[in-house]
């Protein structure tokens, strides 16, 4: 472990991309305690504070640094509650994924025949078919909300793993040290779970951390197009549609910041996802 | 080949009929398909008369048949805002996605696959570490946020282009096309090259990979002991070697930019379908969604189907493995 991190500390880049991460999850959790406002809280809103540009002093007495909303809402704090919102999204859906993804993989590597025919047919029709038009009929179908939002995101993004899991227990399998503890009275599921399972686990963590990064811009992406999460609650995909419409108008804060903190969280995600594929992966060590 | 053929176009068919009855059953036996079929505020009479009309009445399984048979015949209802039948509405759609998403392929490949390619060859060079610097932004940022950067840098900030529906086009075959007219083609540019950024990405991801492999092999060591120029070989021997990957890849983007149209065309009001389902979603005109989800199934089980088709033109092994 402690070797891991220096390796990984060797890139800089990563470093601070990790650094980025950390920091941005931190502010999210912690909105409530740092922000002047809480902007889900409709008595707090005031239009007259509405679309005013950064630096504006509102009727609360504060600064907004990064100017407010069409509501009124100060869009520091709508940022920071709206990283919250997409972090939770992605990591919810990440997890869920992850979860069903590596044991359906895991368990067509496994039981093989009929069971594995299907369900690696049903992931790679799954692949070849965008996942953004599956979670855009998913919504659609079963309507707006947390729920609705985190099934469509697992739909669209459980085959990787699947793709994953299944393409390292294969590899695995055929192991001498799986054939050793086969030749032990040990069940067929502990095999499983205590020496094949942790094994796969390098591929999957990494594929776990990009498809973060993917379903927060996924949500985004789908809150964007206004079929994300109901509008009292808005995330960055939906800060950044609701500015969209004053753009044109010369307004372009209202989109452009949570756009930025966007693009922040998942180009950091993503540079620590490339940092970490690098080193499991044993072909580019010397 | 012609067996092989023939055994991709069964299978084909039955990835269609698993689809339709996915889809089949989405709508049908979990929604009400009353609510689907019949508008809201349509009077007493047409209701049974629609009721009566599709066999609603009937058991499942026939009622899986007949919409197995009126979807053969083309006949995936009438839409409840336009009131105009489905297809005829999709397909009046499909021109102007289609002419977007070709033309941001066509892009992607014509500047990624060489930038790809150098980027291989001179893997050291600060020219190919920038390609590959962008390549990684084009992957990770969202459609729909780059395009909004260049609303603003190049519609608001600027002027030089337009950005919102579609601009003058030609009328061929009685479908109109923008690519012909100086005007059409600027108001093709925006969405296009956004629409395009994450094939360019991928494209460019791709044929570098190919390249700094196929440059350390023997092809590539006999070539230039012949005495070949480096373009030479970059052009006669990588490109074709890489080509295999590339087209699989290729045609299979092309069915996802079908699909990443939806957030491009939202953007920039482009009148294609994309735009077409994300309204009717909306405003919960079911048939259209149906519709729109079934010739979706339908291009991309083609689009796979011509994509493997292709593979065994360009791998003889392929062709000569399943001819026995």
């Amino acid at each position: 472990m402690a070797q891991f991190w220096r390796e990984y500390r060797e890139n800089w880049v990563a470093t601070l991309a990790l650094a980025v991460v950390i920091l941005i999850v931190t502010a999210a959790l912690a909105a409530p305690l740092i922000t002047p406002q809480d902007p889900y809280d409709l008595a707090n809103l005031n239009l007259r504070d509405a679309r005013r540009p950064p630096g504006f002093i509102g009727s609360g007495g504060y600064v907004h640094w990064l100017g407010t909303d069409a509501q009124g809402r100060d869009l520091f704090s709508a940022i920071l509650y709206g990283l919250r919102i997409s972090l939770q999204m992605g990591i919810a859906a990440g997890a869920v994924a992850f979860g069903i993804g590596t044991a359906l993989g895991i368990m067509a590597a496994n039981i093989g025949g009929k069971l594995e025919q299907g369900i690696m047919r049903l992931v790679d029709l799954q692949l070849s078919f965008p996942a953004i038009l599956l979670a855009l009929v998913l919504v659609a179908v079963l309507g707006q909300g947390r729920v609705p939002l985190i099934i469509a995101l697992v739909t669209a993004q459980y085959a990787y793993f699947a793709r994953t899991a299944y393409g390292a227990a294969t590899a695995e399998r055929q192991k001498d040290y799986i054939e050793a503890a086969r030749a032990t009275p040990l069940p067929g599921r502990s095999i499983v779970l205590r020496h094949l399972l942790p094994n796969c686990l390098p591929p999957l963590i990494v594929v776990g951390t990009v498809q973060i990064a993917n379903a927060i811009s996924l949500e985004a992406t789908l809150s964007f197009l206004g079929l994300g999460l109901p509008p009292t609650e808005p995330s960055l995909g939906m800060l950044i549609a609701n500015g969209f419409q004053y753009m044109m108008s010369g307004r372009t804060w209202i989109s452009v910041y949570p756009g930025i903190a966007l693009i922040i969280l998942i180009v950091a995600i993503n540079i620590v996802g490339d940092q970490l594929r690098d080193q499991f992966n044993p072909r580019l060590r010397r | 080949m012609l067996g092989y053929i023939i055994q991709r176009l069964i299978q084909s068919g039955f990835v269609m009929l698993a689809m339709s009855a996915l889809v089949f059953v989405g709508v049908y036996a979990i929604g009400n398909p009353i609510d689907v079929l019949i508008s809201p505020d349509a009077t007493q009479d047409i209701r049974e008369a629609t009721i009566r009309h599709y066999g609603l009445d009937q058991p499942l399984w026939q009622q899986y048949l007949a919409f197995l048979g009126r979807l053969l015949q083309g006949d995936l209802g009438r839409s409840f805002v336009l009131n105009i039948p489905v297809l005829q509405l999709v397909l009046s759609r499909l021109p102007a996605t289609l002419e977007l998403a070709l033309a941001s392929v066509l892009i992607g490949a014509f500047v990624g696959i060489p930038l790809g390619i150098y980027a291989g060859y001179r893997p050291e060079s600060p020219v190919s570490k920038t390609i590959m610097a962008v390549s990684v932004l084009g992957f990770s940022v969202p459609t729909f946020w780059v395009g909004l950067i260049l609303i603003l840098t190049f519609a608001v900030n600027l002027d030089w282009l337009p950005a919102g529906d579609r601009g003058e086009t030609v009328e061929i075959f009685g479908v109109g096309w923008s690519f012909l007219t100086w005007d059409g083609l600027r108001f093709l540019a925006l969405p296009a090259l956004n629409l395009c950024l994450f094939k360019l990405a991928m494209l460019i991801r791709l044929s570098r990979a190919g390249t700094r492999e196929i440059m350390l092999s023997d092809t590539v060591k006999f070539a230039r002991a012949a005495g070949l120029s480096d373009f030479t070989i970059l052009r006669r021997h990588v490109l074709r070697l890489i080509s295999i990957p590339l087209v699989t890849v290729f045609g299979l983007e092309f069915g996802s930019t079908l699909a990443f149209a939806v957030v491009t065309e939202t953007i920039f009001s482009w009148p294609g379908v994309g735009k077409l389902i994300i309204d009717s979603i909306t405003s919960l005109d079911r048939p259209v969604m149906v519709g729109y989800l079934i010739l979706v199934a339908f291009l991309f089980v083609t689009i796979n189907l011509v994509v493997d088709l292709t593979y065994a033109l360009l791998d003889p092994r392929l062709r000569r493995g399943r001819r026995v």
